[in-house]
């Protein structure tokens, strides 16, 4: 088939895509939600995938510094973290999917997009294997800090269908950075992890959180912040391997150290793993 | 060329918010689109309302209403005064003011909710005519909104006295409430919840006294199209983001807005009060806020 037709095919396959997200056809079917709605003839203009909520740029603005004061106020509202990231995240999404793009694992990752949930992951089979692996270490993390797979937050406000499943899975992937990283959920080792994921990411929302969170802590858990966390943080970053490119679901029987040798991350200093 | 498509996207937005929805027989039934227009639909279980801009069955609808205010009930008044910037407050105040009632009247609050504008009557019996004599009746169809208003009549001088009583009920069927018993009914920010806002005008003419008087106030619309065009950008693009913000709630403040939308206009709704056997004076109703709020009224005479 020449070259002229297959781009007239594509391009009349994205616009198909764009006009009728309802149509069951194979390609849609990769995003691994359901499309009915329980109101079936209740559609908003624009939506474009389950959980988008189209919504115009005025309220956008409103949105994101709306979220980011009362994120800050309120530092247990992850929600608004989350809207905070959705609304300012637009062009940091688009050059994780394009580096994404560059890497295999990464082109394999953004094709079948996989989930993490408590479905997807079969966590009493994670706690049966050996006290050593990464998938024994990050079940041991979540039940030690009592949280499940299930708790993030639906992505609602970014306008593009691959970029909301790539926010998902930043997201879904927080927690396996925990497990490698070896931080627990205190505020100045979420905190830490936020300046890891800047570095990693670049998305503003972390950048907002790891310059304005510290605002919150008390003077001798932010001089650990900066003098432990931080300097680590910012070359464990930059040197290790881009993390959204990583199948983490697949290394999940291997050892701990193996796979953090892998990845080119090591252990914050002076600090006790959990 | 861009520019243009910007604009015309931009316009396209404003005008499936707007205008159009508002020109959607409102307060009618929509007839589902895949019965025919000549059939009749099976029972009343099978028809469809409006809820917001989406439809559900009627069946439904008090239901999901019912998750709406149980959901803010908590934050109502906090949600309600961010919304309004505070005017809220003077609307219903000039609410009892038009009222005007005399000592030993006897108050229908229907949807009273957390208690505003019966809190205000009986101030207003106080400190106007010095009466301790004129009772309200707070009735809702919300057991979490009525709790809510329990607790804030605790903080008034009217805790424990016979001047304020709380029922849940029905709006559009209030079982325990005598014929002709009260002089005046109201209905403030609830009717356009209601299912069918005229079964409940009739249960507010059979429940009113021989020249009682039925009040209304209620969100309504707005003619004027410069103040139209803010109230519609303050309504989908600030009121969502508020709700979301403060009450960790969108769904229920989008629900909120788009119901504005559905009710009837002002005549339509005078016309819905004059049906249901009352006596209007002049137009029937009173603009508040170029119509962002409207105080119907209607005598039985």
């Amino acid at each position: 088939m020449s070259l002229f037709k297959l781009a007239i095919r594509s391009h009349i396959r994205r616009l198909r895509l764009q006009q009728s997200p309802f149509i069951g056809c194979s390609a849609l079917r990769r995003f691994n939600s359901t499309w009915t709605t329980t109101d079936e003839d209740y559609q908003q203009p624009g939506q474009l995938y389950e959980t988008h909520i189209p919504i115009s740029n005025t309220q956008r603005v409103i949105l994101a510094a709306g979220s980011a004061v009362t994120a800050l106020v309120d530092p247990y509202r992850g929600d608004m973290i989350a809207t905070l990231g959705e609304t300012t995240g637009q062009r940091f999404l688009s050059s994780i999917r394009d580096q994404m793009l560059q890497d295999r694992t990464g082109r394999r990752i953004l094709r079948t997009r996989p989930v993490i949930n408590s479905k997807v992951l079969d966590l009493d089979k994670l706690r049966q294997l050996p006290s050593d692996t990464f998938g024994s270490q990050y079940v041991g993390w979540l039940d030690k800090e009592g949280v499940t797979p299930d708790t993030r937050s639906p992505v609602q406000f970014v306008d593009d269908e691959e970029l909301a499943y790539v926010m998902r899975r930043y997201r879904e992937c927080h927690d396996f950075f925990h497990t490698l990283t070896g931080l627990g959920v205190t505020v100045e080792e979420e905190l830490a992890l936020k300046w890891f994921e800047w570095v990693q990411t670049g998305l503003p929302m972390t950048m907002l959180s790891s310059l304005f969170g510290p605002l919150r802590l008390t003077h001798g858990e932010r001089r650990r912040l900066f003098m432990d966390y931080v300097p680590w943080a910012i070359q464990c970053g930059a040197s290790a391997k881009p993390l959204m490119n990583v199948y983490f679901e697949e290394m999940l029987d291997q050892p701990i150290f193996k796979v953090r040798k892998e990845l080119g991350i090591f252990l914050p200093p002076n600090h006790i793993v959990h | 060329m861009q520019a243009f498509t910007s604009i015309a996207r931009a316009s396209k937005r404003s005008v499936l918010r707007s205008a159009n929805w508002r020109t959607v027989a409102a307060y009618t039934t929509h007839v589902p689109p895949n019965v025919a227009p000549g059939q009749t639909t099976q029972s009343q279980e099978s028809t469809k309302t409006h809820f917001g801009f989406r439809n559900v069955l009627e069946s439904e609808k008090e239901q999901l209403v019912g998750k709406v205010f149980a959901n803010v009930a908590e934050k109502y008044d906090i949600m309600n005064d961010a919304m309004s910037g505070g005017v809220h407050r003077l609307w219903k105040d000039h609410f009892i003011r038009s009222m005007a009632p005399g000592p030993g009247t006897k108050l229908l609050d229907v949807a009273g909710g957390t208690g505003d504008i019966a809190m205000r009557f009986l101030d207003y019996c106080k400190n106007i005519h010095n009466d301790s004599s004129a009772s309200v009746k707070m009735i809702d169809i919300n057991p979490h909104m009525l709790k809510v208003g329990e607790q804030r009549f605790q903080a008034t001088p009217y805790a424990n006295t016979n001047q304020v009583s709380f029922l849940v009920q029905n709006a559009e069927d209030l079982a325990d409430i005598p014929d002709e018993s009260v002089d005046v009914y109201t209905i403030a920010f609830g009717i356009r919840n209601c299912t069918h806002v005229d079964r409940v005008v009739k249960e507010a003419h059979r429940v009113l006294k021989k020249g009682g008087r039925f009040m209304c106030l209620e969100f309504s619309h707005v003619e004027n199209p410069v103040v139209s065009k803010i109230y519609d950008f303050y309504s989908f693009d600030v009121i969502p983001a508020l709700g979301q913000m403060i009450a960790n709630d969108r769904e229920s403040y989008q629900y909120l807005v788009e119901s504005i939308r559905q009710f009837p206009t002002q005549p339509a709704f005078a016309k819905i009060i004059r049906d249901a056997g009352f006596s209007t004076v002049g137009k029937g109703w009173e603009d508040l806020t170029f119509g962002v709020a409207a105080i119907h009224s209607g005598f039985k005479i």
